[in-house]
């Protein structure tokens, strides 16, 4: 089990899905892949697809109809698996909040393991949330040792 | 030494080099990129990785193609160090082929078939050179065998210079690099979700990954065929030519899969044809 739990940390597949964000908060999650920020120096990769993804990163408030798509797409994602809210939209609903076809947070419709707030998220955030979340696998895994 | 214990080495060194050349091959992208890249064993990491996540399956046949794939595969490399023949070493790249094809068929996803018909084109586009590349070493060796090869003292590229570049086009084709990346691609810049790949995930995947290093290895051992007296400068040149393809999978955009087989096809078999005409016509065989 030893070097497959080192390799869960080491090698985290995100894939992105945006719910109904301004758009504010997916460039942000863009930029942490360009040269810049250089996501892939942690074994970050941004697959486009849920089968491959090991950490499911969230933007914008879930509405009526991508309920549905996250729930599908969350389903589709093997075990281990995490997910992040990115963007005070995605953890609370934020400007959105209240709107008629909007239900909330992600957390309404999947459990939300990492809240990554701010309009729009920082790029540093969003990699200090990826890495949170892998301590939370990492711990998560100690425990059921 | 006994053929069965090089063979059973091969099958369980060969994975580790594969796997450190996709390393390198990350870690060389990323810095051509201006990106500080990830470190080189970091495909063993995703392997690892991948082989730890639970199994969701979608078509029971497509696991027993991605087996045969695999299979395949590995008897390709059993052929090449043990220098059997290289025209059964050909065919059975083709059954390895065919093997993944069939097994993007077997689940309804319509991205999984659009992958596996551009797999499907792209083995139109890269068999028939594999063939003719074969043809030419009998029409200069007299013989199939790989080890007829290494009994020559002059290298095969001082007369088969045209079927090895036909041979380099084939390496880019294979090795699903840009501009030939149209049925699945690598890392961040995938088409059509994953192309093939979209319906394995977890162990499965990693298989997939698994046959690729061996793929990688396996060329790029045909390549250094072409100067195998003495092996290392044959080695040398297939790592410049692994390097060469890294460079122009940077530089280059996809292209499309017609683009594809008129390329391959009027660079590849135009320049393997003339090669195998001079060949005959110099040694005046009938
Ligand atoms: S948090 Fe701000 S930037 Fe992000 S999606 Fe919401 S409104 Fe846009």
């Amino acid at each position: 089990m030893g070097i497959i739990h080192t390799s869960r940390i080491k090698s985290p597949w995100i894939m992105h899905f945006d719910n109904s964000s301004c758009n504010g908060c997916d460039i942000e999650v863009l930029a942490c892949l360009t040269p810049l920020y250089d996501v892939e120096r942690f074994g970050i990769v941004n697959m486009g697809n849920p089968k491959h993804a090991d950490v499911l990163v969230i933007t914008g408030p879930v509405n009526r109809r991508t309920a549905r798509v996250l729930k599908n797409l969350y389903a589709q994602v093997p075990d281990p698996k995490m997910v992040i809210a990115v963007g005070t939209c995605a953890c609370s609903g934020g400007v959105f909040h209240n709107c008629y076809n909007i239900l909330g947070g992600v957390d309404k419709v999947v459990p939300v393991d990492v809240y990554v707030p701010g309009c729009a998220a920082r790029p540093e955030a969003i990699i200090d949330g990826v890495v949170l979340a892998l301590q939370k696998l990492a711990q998560a895994q100690g425990v059921a040792k | 030494m006994n053929p069965f214990w090089i063979a059973l080495i091969a099958v369980i060194v060969v994975p580790i080099i594969g796997g450190l050349l996709a390393g390198i091959d990350r870690k060389i992208t990323a810095r051509l990129q201006g990106r500080w890249g990830p470190p080189i064993v970091q495909p063993f990491f995703d392997f690892f990785k991948l082989l730890g996540k639970s199994r969701i399956a979608t078509s029971r046949m497509q696991f027993v193609w991605i087996y045969g794939y695999l299979v395949f595969m590995i008897a390709c490399l059993v052929f090449l160090v043990l220098k059997l023949d290289i025209l059964l070493l050909v065919f059975l790249l083709g059954f390895a082929g065919v093997s993944f094809a069939l097994g993007g068929f077997s689940c309804k996803s319509p991205y999984s078939h659009f992958g596996a018909n551009r797999e499907l084109l792209q083995m139109l586009s890269y068999e028939p050179v594999l063939l003719l590349m074969a043809l030419g070493i009998y029409a200069q060796n007299g013989s199939f065998m790989i080890s007829e090869i290494f009994n020559r003292s002059e290298p095969l590229l001082a007369s088969l210079w045209p079927i090895f570049i036909a041979l380099l086009v084939i390496l880019t084709i294979k090795l699903r690099k840009s501009p030939f990346d149209i049925s699945t691609s690598h890392h961040a810049h995938q088409e059509l979700v994953k192309g093939i790949m979209t319906e394995y995930s977890g162990p499965y995947y990693a298989l997939i990954q698994l046959t690729e290093w061996y793929e990688i290895v396996l060329l790029l051992g045909i390549i250094a065929l072409f100067w195998a007296n003495p092996l290392w400068v044959g080695i040398l040149i297939a790592l410049a030519a692994f390097i060469l393809e890294l460079f122009i999978d940077n530089i280059a955009a996809r292209m499309t899969a017609g683009w594809m087989v008129r390329f391959s096809w009027a660079i590849g078999l135009v320049l393997c044809v003339l090669n195998i005409a001079y060949l005959y016509l110099m040694k005046g065989v009938s």
